[in-house]
């Protein structure tokens, strides 16, 4: 096997002030070491015949390492989506050393590789942890990598940054030793704003920021949310839990799982059935009573713990700068991407801009290595030499000078990175399907590109307004089909690929699940069936009223009538 | 062949045995099945040996609280590789009902779990006999934890972020 260590980039500079960001102290280095060292010797002992495939399944799965239908997918962790452009510049090189020059960014902040060979994966791991990443517990029955708020400290909507506690929440997930062979995997997202950018309603446990009475800080704690066979939203366990007992709580919530949670049926394991046949009433209070017996262990987060956590999400040193139009008197292609590609930041004179990885000619979410070092470059020049990934698969520059968006602009559009769609029909998410996934039963790529030839004309899609489209090519919905606006799930009919479309469905703070129409559809009735529902919209909808809330007053029937009237013309 | 294990840290012959391999009157250490010892335990309670008890994943750690004190070992079984719940009995014996026995691992683990089962209080492992002598390595695995569990079968508790300050 390889035994090359050689290490690509340089580890990120304890001198940099920016990006903003948790730095690794002596313990995490040390941590992220360990393990490399670790899983070197697993994969060393598997290729020496010491372990069986079962046996090294469970290991490997705990470093995000798939067998997947081509190749080893891996898996690596992005926590809560922060990248400094150094990492950004480690995730290029190794898709170009270890891949086929491309990644995937997933709906978890994640990013996959598609072709690395299970020998190199110790060398990745170790590219990796020099520049304080890795791929530890992003797969496998364990707690996985904690997602939130992609706006996070920029938004004037928040209550108050998450970042520190989903750090706190990462330190804690890591390597848990009564946690790591739950009945099933176990996702945690955490927003500190009311409008829920992190789809927290429907992950095993949700972490709300939240005031108490007095206005001490806290948390709502939820659990039991959920897609895949059985979608699920999550239930209120806690209305308000006090700021010191976050941890306590999260242990007692998974310590009653992985007692309860069933193990006899992969299909039932998650906490949702848990939640489900037990109710909400009787799970939190075997919650409730489990955490009475732990809240006052070592557990406890103290205010100077949360103090040091936030030293390290400080804003950037701002400049003192007006609010201005920087669309104005620009051609209608800036325009159009201002207005769509770029959202409103707490600073004046400050914009948040959407790296678009929705273009036509690319799989929804996947960046090549030649774009991830551009996007680099560009965060360092323009954005304190931070990037991040949103759970819709784009990435984001959170701190642009309103006055640079058009060189911004420029250098975007000229790498394909600039499709000014974020937030409308043809921002899809995507699961990587049939093409590449051993679970999938059909293709979500080549629907995406069907889609989107279907749907070439700005004019309309801008018309159509704010909506979500989420694809998944199995029942995994890895997805997110059914809290699409529209939903769209693959299928196998006798070894076709067919697709059954849902409709009325949210991520956010309104979550919801969709309604399926109807009979699926084969592949290439998958955009007519999609122009059917929005015509039906768009004859049918109240000024500025937007599809969900169309779907949602007229309810499924109309929209029914329609697609499944007439045979579509394929 | 005598049964080897790896109990604190060093390769030890097993002292203790199973209902098929002793009898059930003689005063050799005995480990029973739970359900065995739920049966019949006024039976056992007057046997003159050492007595263990074999914990399948199913049964709640709180059944045993009761006469935990009557018990030198417990031996927790992990009948696959991605049986979890052990995990959380072990702590539970340790911390909750402060059992300072053997607390055995026994069943589908390996080299590769043992770092984890120490830090959930266990201090003995049955392990595959082509690992056994090998496997101390493995609780040095890692040199820091992120969070107080409980670290008996380490020897000492790891260096931790959330100690209370």
């Amino acid at each position: 096997m390889r035994s090359c260590t050689a290490v690509i980039s340089p580890p990120v500079s304890r001198q940099l002030k920016y990006p903003a960001m948790y730095r690794y102290d002596v313990i995490d280095k040390a941590l992220v070491n360990e393990r490399v060292a670790q899983f070197r010797d697993q994969t060393r002992r598997f290729l020496a015949g010491e372990l069986s495939e079962d046996e090294f399944r469970h290991l490997r799965l705990r470093n995000g390492l798939y067998i997947q239908r081509h190749a080893p997918m891996l898996r690596v962790a992005i926590p809560y989506g922060l990248l400094s452009s150094g990492q950004l510049r480690t995730l290029a090189a190794i898709a170009r050393r270890y891949d086929r020059g491309y990644g995937h960014f997933t709906t978890r902040q994640n990013i996959q590789y598609n072709w690395p060979t299970l020998e190199t994966v110790p060398d990745i791991l170790a590219e990796l942890a020099a520049v304080e990443m890795h791929a530890i517990q992003t797969s496998g029955n364990c707690i996985r990598n904690t997602t939130s708020d992609h706006l996070a400290g920029v938004t004037p909507d928040e209550l108050e940054d998450p970042r520190p506690y989903c750090e706190i929440i990462r330190q804690w997930s890591s390597f848990h030793p009564e946690f790591t062979y739950l009945p099933r995997k176990f996702k945690i997202a955490v927003t500190g704003s009311p409008k829920d950018r992190a789809a927290s309603l429907i992950h095993d446990v949700g972490v709300h920021i939240v005031r108490g009475p007095g206005g001490e800080p806290g948390f709502e704690i939820l659990a039991g949310g959920g897609l895949g066979r059985t979608p699920v939203i999550g239930q209120v366990v806690r209305e308000f839990l006090p700021r010191e007992h976050l941890l306590s709580y999260l242990e007692a919530v998974l310590r009653i799982y992985n007692r309860e949670g069933r193990r006899d049926n992969l299909t039932k394991a998650r906490i949702k059935i848990l939640v489900r046949s037990m109710g909400i009433e009787e799970f939190r209070r075997r919650v409730e009573s489990e955490w009475e017996l732990i809240k006052d262990s070592g557990l406890r987060v103290t205010e100077a713990q949360v103090e040091h956590m936030r030293s390290f999400f400080n804003p950037p040193a701002y400049r003192s700068l007006p609010d201005s139009d920087p669309a104005a008197g620009r051609d209608t292609a800036f325009r159009a991407w201002y207005r769509y590609n770029t959202s409103e930041h707490k600073a004046p004179g400050y914009r948040v801009v959407y790296v678009s990885l929705k273009s036509p000619d690319a799989a929804p979410g996947d960046a090549t290595d030649a774009q991830m070092e551009l996007i680099a470059d560009l965060a360092d020049r323009h954005s304190f030499g931070e990037i991040r990934v949103t759970h819709t698969q784009n990435l984001l520059f959170a701190d642009v000078e309103q006055e640079r968006t058009f060189e911004l602009w420029e250098a975007l559009r000229e790498a394909g990175l600039a499709t000014p769609n974020i937030g409308t029909l043809t921002d899809m998410i995507c699961c990587p399907g049939l093409d590449f996934c051993s679970l999938a039963n059909a293709g979500s790529i080549d629907v995406a590109k069907l889609i989107n030839e279907r749907f070439d004309d700005y004019d309309y899609v801008y018309d159509l307004g704010e909506l979500d489209l989420k694809m998944s090519g199995c029942m995994n919905a890895c997805g997110h089909h059914h809290v699409g606006n529209i939903g769209i799930l693959g299928v196998d009919k006798g070894g076709a690929e067919w697709y059954q479309i849902t409709i009325g469905g949210a991520a956010g703070a309104d979550a919801s699940l969709g309604t399926v129409i109807g009979p699926s559809v084969a592949k290439a009735d998958v955009p007519e069936t999609l122009a059917r529902l929005l015509d039906v919209y768009v004859e049918r909808r109240l000024p500025e009223e937007r599809f969900l809330d169309t779907v949602r007053r007229l309810g499924v029937q109309l929209f029914k009538d329609r697609v499944y009237a007439a045979p579509a013309a394929a | 062949m005598p049964r080897r294990l790896l109990r604190d840290g060093e390769v030890v012959i097993d002292d203790w045995r199973t209902l098929s391999e002793t009898a059930a009157d003689d005063d050799s250490a005995l480990m029973l099945p739970v359900d065995q010892w739920l049966t019949d335990r006024e039976r056992w309670i007057e046997r003159r040996g050492p007595l263990g008890v074999i914990l399948a994943p199913q049964y709640k750690v709180e059944i045993l609280a009761p006469d935990l004190a009557r018990f030198s070992l417990v031996a927790v079984e992990f009948p696959g590789p991605g049986e979890g719940r052990g995990y959380t009995q072990g702590r539970l014996l340790r911390e909750r009902w402060l059992f300072t026995g053997e607390l055995r691992a026994t069943g589908a683990i390996g080299r590769d779990h043992i770092f984890f089962l120490a830090r959930c209080g266990f201090n003995s492992f049955e392990l595959p006999d082509r690992e056994i002598e090998s496997a101390a390595a493995a609780f040095s695995t890692f040199s820091a934890a992120y969070q107080p569990s409980n670290d008996a079968g380490l020897g000492a508790p790891l260096r931790h972020r959330w100690e209370p300050v």
